[in-house]
């Protein structure tokens, strides 16, 4: 059965960042199939992202106190190079279904720390393996220093256990919060991982004399376990595939769907082996995905929405650093979730302070907007002394104006600007009366100040 | 039908102006009925305060000797009795003090601290414990519970805090009342917000944005028009927070319905030459709370607002390698209010001679036995429904 072009450009923006005017030409009167093989087939190929932090691979140990302070300001610019990398690439990358499971599993694996190597690197195993085996990828991300050093395993020695990953990886990356497990199987399987720990050149070391031998009895199973065995007895639980695909669908589908279809695609996943292009591809082939109650009916996170934007008019931005304030300010920065729980999500992104910031959104972006500049939140300690400082001199807030570039020849060849047509391709939901009133009262005639208007309403909020 | 089909069939309400009848459902206080509505501002110093050198042990010989750079000597602090001193910089708290409208509660935090920033504003935001996420603060649930609309609770920043993120309802951020009013009157805006019904929202999505955005609307409104009515003449130091307690001081004399008001001042992560930053952040602090003090009592509101500040933790008690300090755990509080039952110093300043494994003062007072006094004593709504859990209660109001 064909598809009509809202239905593809719900694929496009629940399954990638949005679709552009001329692509979606081409794909006019493809079926269901045919859409879900060309985002799988676009993504085929892992390719790591690469940033350059040769610069940052010093022994930190030689350095004075001086030179430790200059290299953690090197450190905190790095990790906004780096977010503003990953960002970039969202937005230009042709692997959007690839990249799209990628930011899943960033806020499914949340981790928040300082160096820009380690994030990297957790992130590249998550990108290898995010069309893949979950099963590898659980195993390697708990392996990767970034993980080993956010929730202390290596700090978890025998005699001394920390109980911080152990309790983390059943309540949020496996089995799910109260499934399953007691607090005695999160006590034997700290004592499993103790040992784990990495060099400083940033590989997974088993410390055999910080292991922990003894016999452990972990989800009803008795043995000397390490930590290896642990992760290999969550995957055995099915609870394990259950949790992983109620959050896919949630994510992929965005609303209550009928447990038959839990059931069908969990058990599908278990018995693919944890096969994660089975469950995606499970998910998006349902009816339930493709219903009309489902189009439109979930709020974008704020990536979704910047880089939807960015994407559909190629904004070329002179100042990038702008992107981590939008971010910042609509709760959502690459690589700077909240914590280990991750970000919130729906109705969670929306008061009143980041509603008017989205509405407001497009005129920055495509109109040379002003945005305050705030620095509040995770600003370096000294950084803020000094935004203080310079705040009570001036007495002024920080205002900057977005240098923010649109594409507007490239849209404006492959878009028919008729005012509905214009609408009806920005706006997955049915606009609100109020919205349609204000449309047509509208005497806005530029292709640029009608999408403006359009990008303003509170339904492009959704997708 | 449901809603989508309802608003595509309903082309007759264009044109229909609904937002009069939604604004009904709000109140302004008449000026004479001021007097007796209770309100809390809550002040977060951000960056986790140094609590031993902002209330002093200077009579300690454990805290010169861990502090041999940084230490208080006594002819610095402001004695408040022969234990405990404020810091210098704090002339006006010591007035407050010296009056009995200052309680210092020692040794406040929670079991299994963190030292991360992040994770523990999270938790004195959502009052949750150290091993539990939660999404909502303990102000939005405050709303959730007992308040119909937004600016019940108003945060004087441009972004709003967890703290006043509510399951259904939150609270409103806002530094320029003016300048919010504006932003939503831009015509285009206002063109969406008068077609639109709100009686026709339900809780789908679609409908929350809607929600929202015309909450925002009757908000802005609200705060701007009830604000402009009275704007202080007392003088506040020209820093940012001076200004943003002296915006909370023209909402609360102008007689808002706002039971809570939340702000910050940042900067307290003090790990290098401590002295320099800390002492000037106090003094601001100290400073622009006398203005906002003397505001409220020339208004007769004093007696009705309570002050509670704290930070996400306090500091190591041993100084490190570079004049500044480490994150810690257990802290002081401050409440400051003209109608405390318990002034003076609380319970008693922290043990030095019982740290925990770090090095840091060990918690006697749960964070949330602090909220759940206010909520109860002060602002007499259930505070369990709010903090989920039952908490003993303190009683310096």
């Amino acid at each position: 059965m064909q598809l009509t072009k809202k239905q593809i450009q719900h694929f496009y923006w629940r399954a990638g960042f949005g679709i552009g005017p001329k692509e979606l030409d081409s794909l006019k009167g493809s079926t269901k199939t045919e859409i879900i093989d060309r985002l799988f087939k676009k993504s085929e190929v892992f390719q790591p992202l690469v940033l350059d932090f040769e610069h940052l691979k010093i022994d930190k140990k030689e350095l004075s106190r001086e030179e430790k302070k200059v290299f953690r300001k090197l450190q905190n610019k790095s990790m906004f190079d780096l977010s503003l990398h990953w960002f970039n690439h969202m937005t230009n990358t042709e692997q959007v279904l690839r990249e799209k499971i990628v930011f899943f599993f960033h806020d499914h694996f949340a981790v928040r720390i300082k160096s820009p190597i380690a994030n990297l690197h957790l992130n590249n195993i998550i990108r290898k393996h995010a069309l893949g085996s979950f099963g590898e990828m659980l195993m390697e991300v708990s392996k990767s220093p970034a993980m080993i050093s956010f929730l202390n395993n290596k700090q978890n020695k025998k005699d001394r256990p920390n109980e911080n990953f152990a309790r983390e990886v059943m309540e949020l990356f496996s089995l799910g919060r109260d499934n399953v497990y007691t607090e005695t199987d999160i006590k034997e399987a700290a004592r499993a991982f103790t040992g784990w720990s990495y060099t400083q050149e940033g590989k997974f070391v088993f410390k055999q004399k910080q292991h922990d031998t003894g016999s452990k009895t972990f989800l009803g199973r008795t043995g000397n376990f390490t930590g290896d065995d642990i992760i290999r007895i969550l995957l055995e639980e099915k609870q394990t595939a259950r949790y992983l695909s109620e959050k896919m669908i949630d994510y992929l589908i965005g609303r209550k769907v009928s447990s038959t279809t839990t059931d069908m695609i969990s058990s599908f996943f278990y018995k693919h082996q944890y096969d994660i292009s089975v469950l995606v591809s499970g998910i998006l082939a349902t009816n339930e995905f493709i219903a009309d109650e489902s189009i439109g009916c979930k709020i974008k996170s704020p990536i979704e929405l910047l880089v939807g934007i960015s994407r559909l008019y190629n904004i070329e931005y002179k100042e990038p650093k702008v992107l981590i304030q939008i971010q910042r300010k609509l709760n959502q920065l690459l690589f700077f979730p909240p914590n280990v729980a991750g970000w919130t999500s729906g109705k969670g992104w929306i008061d009143s302070s980041t509603l008017m910031l989205r509405l407001q959104l497009s005129s920055m972006l495509l109109n040379f907007g002003v945005i305050e500049w705030d620095e509040k939140g995770d600003m370096p300690e000294q950084e803020l002394i000094k935004a203080e400082k310079r705040r009570d001199k001036t007495q002024a807030k920080i205002e900057k104006r977005i240098k923010a570039y649109p594409d507007w020849n490239h849209f404006e060849k492959n878009i028919v600007s008729e005012e509905n047509r214009l609408v009806e391709f920005l706006i997955q939901p049915d606009i609100s009366n109020g919205a349609r009133v204000t449309l047509e009262n509208s005497d806005s005639q530029t292709l640029k100040d009608r999408s403006i208007e359009i990008l303003s309403l509170p339904e492009y909020q959704l997708y | 039908m449901d809603r989508r089909d309802f608003i595509r069939n309903s082309a007759f309400a264009s044109g229909m102006l609904f937002v009069p009848s939604f604004l009904k459902g709000m109140e302004f206080i008449d000026v004479n009925q001021l007097s007796g509505f209770k309100n809390v501002v809550i002040i977060q110093l951000s960056g986790g305060n140094d609590g031993l050198n902002t209330i002093i042990p200077y009579k300690n010989d454990i805290y010169h000797k861990l502090r041999p750079t940084i230490a208080k000597k006594e002819n610095d602090i402001l004695k408040l009795n022969d234990e405990l001193g404020l810091n210098g910089n704090c002339q006006a708290l010591k007035e407050l003090y010296d009056n009995g409208e200052m309680t210092v509660i020692n040794n406040v935090g929670y079991p299994n601290p963190n030292r991360s920033h992040f994770r523990s504003t999270d938790i004195w935001q959502t009052a949750s414990g150290s091993n539990e996420y939660l999404k909502t603060g303990w102000v939005g649930r405050y709303l959730d519970a007992n308040c119909q609309n937004p600016y019940e609770a108003i945060e004087h920043d441009s972004s709003l805090s967890l703290a006043l993120k509510g399951k259904l309802k939150k609270g409103i951020a806002v530094t320029d009342p003016k300048q919010l009013f504006q932003s939503t009157r831009e015509k285009y805006f206002k063109s969406i917000v008068e077609h639109t019904s709100p009686e026709l929202l339900d809780e789908d999505n679609q409908g929350y944005l809607y929600k929202t955005m015309l909450e925002t609307y009757s908000s802005a409104d609200y705060i701007y028009e009830r604000s402009k009515i009275y704007e202080t003449s007392g003088t506040y130091p020209t820093t940012s927070f001076g200004k943003n307690l002296k915006g909370v001081a023209d909402m609360i004399v102008s007689g808002l319905k706002t039971r809570m008001y939340y702000t910050s001042l940042g900067g307290f992560d003090s790990h290098v030459n401590q002295e320099m930053s800390q002492d000037r952040l106090l003094k601001v602090y100290s400073e622009a709370i006398g203005s906002f003090v003397n505001d409220l009592k020339k208004n007769d509101r004093f007696k009705d607002t309570l002050i509670l500040t704290f930070s996400e933790f306090g500091r190591r008690v041993k100084e490190n390698g570079s004049k500044g300090t480490d994150h810690g755990s257990a802290n002081n509080i401050t409440v400051i209010g003209g109608d405390l039952r318990q002034a003076g110093i609380y319970n008693n300043g922290p043990n030095l001679l019982d740290l925990d494994k770090n090095g840091d003062i060990r918690y006697e007072v749960d964070f949330r036995s602090v909220y759940a006094t206010i909520l109860n004593n002060w602002l007499e709504v259930d505070d369990q429904q709010v903090l989920n859990h039952s908490f003993d209660r303190l009683n310096f109001v």
